[in-house]
């Protein structure tokens, strides 16, 4: 606000600055201690922890994939083992229908899946936060479009909907994130849109306003710092439904054909017809990778949930 | 009622109205030429292929008139089975209802049962194990589920030998109209509806918990035990009664959702309804019958939703307001 300028004494301004400063720096220490406190918390948590065990694991995995198993064992070509072997020396989970480690496979698939998973999540986020924010804060025409939308993206039917998108679009890395990106923002938007209208409704957004706040101040300095917490624990969960639709859609053959992702082992497996095969070995492992991944993220979800969510947080 | 019934109806037209208007431009978000997409690799006569390029020439919001007047037409065939779409998906109707149908009611029944002995008393015993089990069925695909069941009791795994059908409805060349011909069918059932059955269990089964959860420290429940009731009666007659609320709007509003959910299961089991139809049409793409299914799969949920609201709104007139 320009008002600092504005009629007083030299040495007015600067109490007054240095007042704010404080008042930053209180802030901040209360940022940091909340911060701590929840941290605190969330190891407490048996969930949060295994969770978050979990995905380390997998994260470095992920990064570790092309160390461990260098890209040429991937290569259909340079293989020299036999197809659909069941499991023995070097190679613990056998071989799929080229001959190639399921091991090798499966870590790599690592990379792509929590890639798709994360960065389709943070357009779901973004998305989801400013759609619900705006439709929370203008009760306009604008507010009422928005809350449509949201509605009307939640009726339509997941599945069909990013078979439709896919399809159209056509099957890229980008693309799937984008798809599952715009198809999973409106739980979120609706989430934070309830707490929009909750947080306006206390005294000092009021207070706020009365004092001559403009929309994005609001928005963006009393609003958006509260939703924080809730939209945070919700992308946690988001990344587990990503995830879950990633192996979906690579299953059903609308995933880049080129990357390997956990949904995409599943597809070969399907295709090379390893069920009558009894291939178990092919089956197995992408499955129970995204079994854990999955259920981490949801696991660290709720815990940061019950911690982040102060109705909910024991004393 | 009568203005609550009338406010959700109009909800649910206008959402009606947001899928035509998808459904009918997102098709024409596809590159290429669209006669080419829609005819491919089809015989047709000269006359037929001038006819559809007048109807795409003219502009494109005549198009959308068109197509919105009755979406339901059966302009172009499939270009996969060269037949009329909606014949086609009538076809497949009866085994994914039956599939779905049998599958919700278990799920219902077993899901409710396990949430509310796990609800009434948390953190014990039953409500740790239970919980645990369902988070984790709850982090599986369906269809790797699907395909774990197939591989241990399909084909049989070690000593085990096949107990169920690998795919399919029913046995080739056995009548499914005779008595024998349903047990054929019922055979054919149990995998798939019990893969959709888990994975269903495991949603139903947290909520009714969550709910529960809530109710069990209310004052009145509290008030209830005073009186001396007896703890079963205490649940059925007063707690459960409050916390079936949510849970019966979740499972009248997934009903819509379960039949397109149904589209890996069906593909892993060959099961010959919609799913399996829009796994072909998606493979191909066969774009006039996956613009058919995505506009029957988003219709049904607008409806099944509808009806939710106004069973909703009899069985609590709180939300009539």
């Amino acid at each position: 606000m320009s008002a600092d300028a504005g009629p007083g004494t030299g040495a007015d301004a600067g109490t007054q600055r240095t007042g704010r400063q404080d008042a930053r720096a209180l802030a901040r220490a209360r940022r940091r201690t909340a911060l701590r406190r929840a941290v605190r918390d969330l190891l407490r948590k048996p969930g949060g922890v295994a969770g978050l065990v979990i995905l380390g694991f997998f994260v470095v995995l992920a990064l570790l994939a092309p160390l461990l198993f260098p890209a040429e064992t991937l290569e259909v070509t340079r293989t020299t083992q036999p197809k659909l072997a069941s499991p023995y020396a070097g190679y613990p989970f056998g071989t799929d229908r080229y001959g190639i480690s399921v091991l090798a496979l499966v870590a790599w698939g690592a990379r792509i899946s929590l890639l798709v998973g994360i960065s389709a999540t943070v357009i779901s986020m973004v998305l989801g936060t400013l759609v619900g924010i705006a439709s929370g804060h203008f009760r306009n025409l604008l507010g009422a479009v928005l809350e449509r939308l949201t509605d009307w993206f939640l009726v339509i039917p997941f599945l069909p909907l990013v078979i439709v998108l896919a399809t159209v679009l056509g099957s890229s890395i980008l693309n799937v994130v984008v798809v599952i990106g715009i198809t999973s923002w409106p739980a979120t938007a609706r989430l934070v849109r309830a707490q929009t209208l909750s947080i306006e409704a206390r005294p000092y957004v009021e207070r706020s306003r009365a004092l001559g706040a403009g929309e994005w101040h609001l928005m963006t300095r009393h609003v958006l710092p509260n939703v924080m917490p809730l939209v945070l624990a919700n992308t946690t969960l988001t990344v587990a439904v990503a995830i879950a639709s990633e192996t979906t859609l690579s299953f059903l053959g609308l995933g880049d054909p080129f990357a390997v992702s956990w949904g995409k082992i599943l597809d070969d497996a399907f295709g090379a017809g390893a069920i009558t095969a009894g291939a178990w070995w092919y089956l197995v492992p992408p499955g129970v990778c995204v079994v854990l991944v999955v259920l981490a993220f949801t696991l660290l979800g709720r815990a940061l949930e019950e911690v982040l969510d102060p109705r909910r947080r024991s004393a | 009622m009568g203005r609550y019934a009338l406010r959700r109806a109009g909800t649910a037209a206008g959402t009606a109205v947001f899928v035509l208007v998808v459904n009918f431009f997102l098709f024409r978000l596809l590159p290429g030429d669209p006669i080419g997409l829609i005819t491919r690799g089809r015989n047709m006569d000269a006359d037929q292929i001038r006819a559809l390029r007048a109807q795409l020439n003219k502009p494109i919001w005549q198009q959308f008139l068109d197509y919105a007047s009755n979406p339901f037409s059966t302009g172009v065939d499939s270009v996969k089975y060269s037949r009329p779409v909606w014949g086609l998906i009538g076809e497949r109707v009866g085994p994914t209802l039956l599939l779905v149908g049998t599958a919700t009611v278990i799920a219902t029944a077993v899901g409710l049962w396990i949430g509310i002995r796990a609800g009434w008393r948390p953190g014990q015993g039953f409500d740790r194990g239970s919980t645990a089990v369902t988070l984790l069925l709850y982090a599986m695909p369906e269809f790797w589920l699907g395909m774990l069941l197939l591989i241990a009791f399909g084909t049989g795994i070690g000593p085990l030998p096949a107990l169920f059908p690998i795919g399919g409805i029913s046995t080739p060349g056995v009548d499914t109209s005779t008595p024998a011909g349903w047990l054929d069918v019922g055979r054919h059932l149990v995998l798939p509806a019990t893969t959709i059955v888990l994975g269903y269990v495991a949603e139903y089964s947290l909520i009714m918990r969550a709910s529960l959860v809530d109710e069990v420290h209310a004052d009145y429940v509290t008030t209830a035990r005073a009186k001396g009731l007896k703890d079963a009666e205490v649940r059925r007659r007063h707690a459960l009664r409050n916390a079936m609320l949510p849970t019966s709007s979740l499972v009248l509003l997934n009903i819509g959702f379960v039949v397109s959910g149904a589209i890996t299961v069906e593909t892993v089991f060959s099961w010959p309804g919609l799913g399996l139809l829009t796994y072909d049409a998606l493979r191909g793409p066969d774009i006039p019958l996956l613009q058919a299914l995505f506009l029957l799969f988003s219709l049904s949920v607008i409806a099944v939703n509808l009806v939710a609201d106004l069973l909703y709104g009899v069985i609590d007139p709180r939300v009539r307001t």
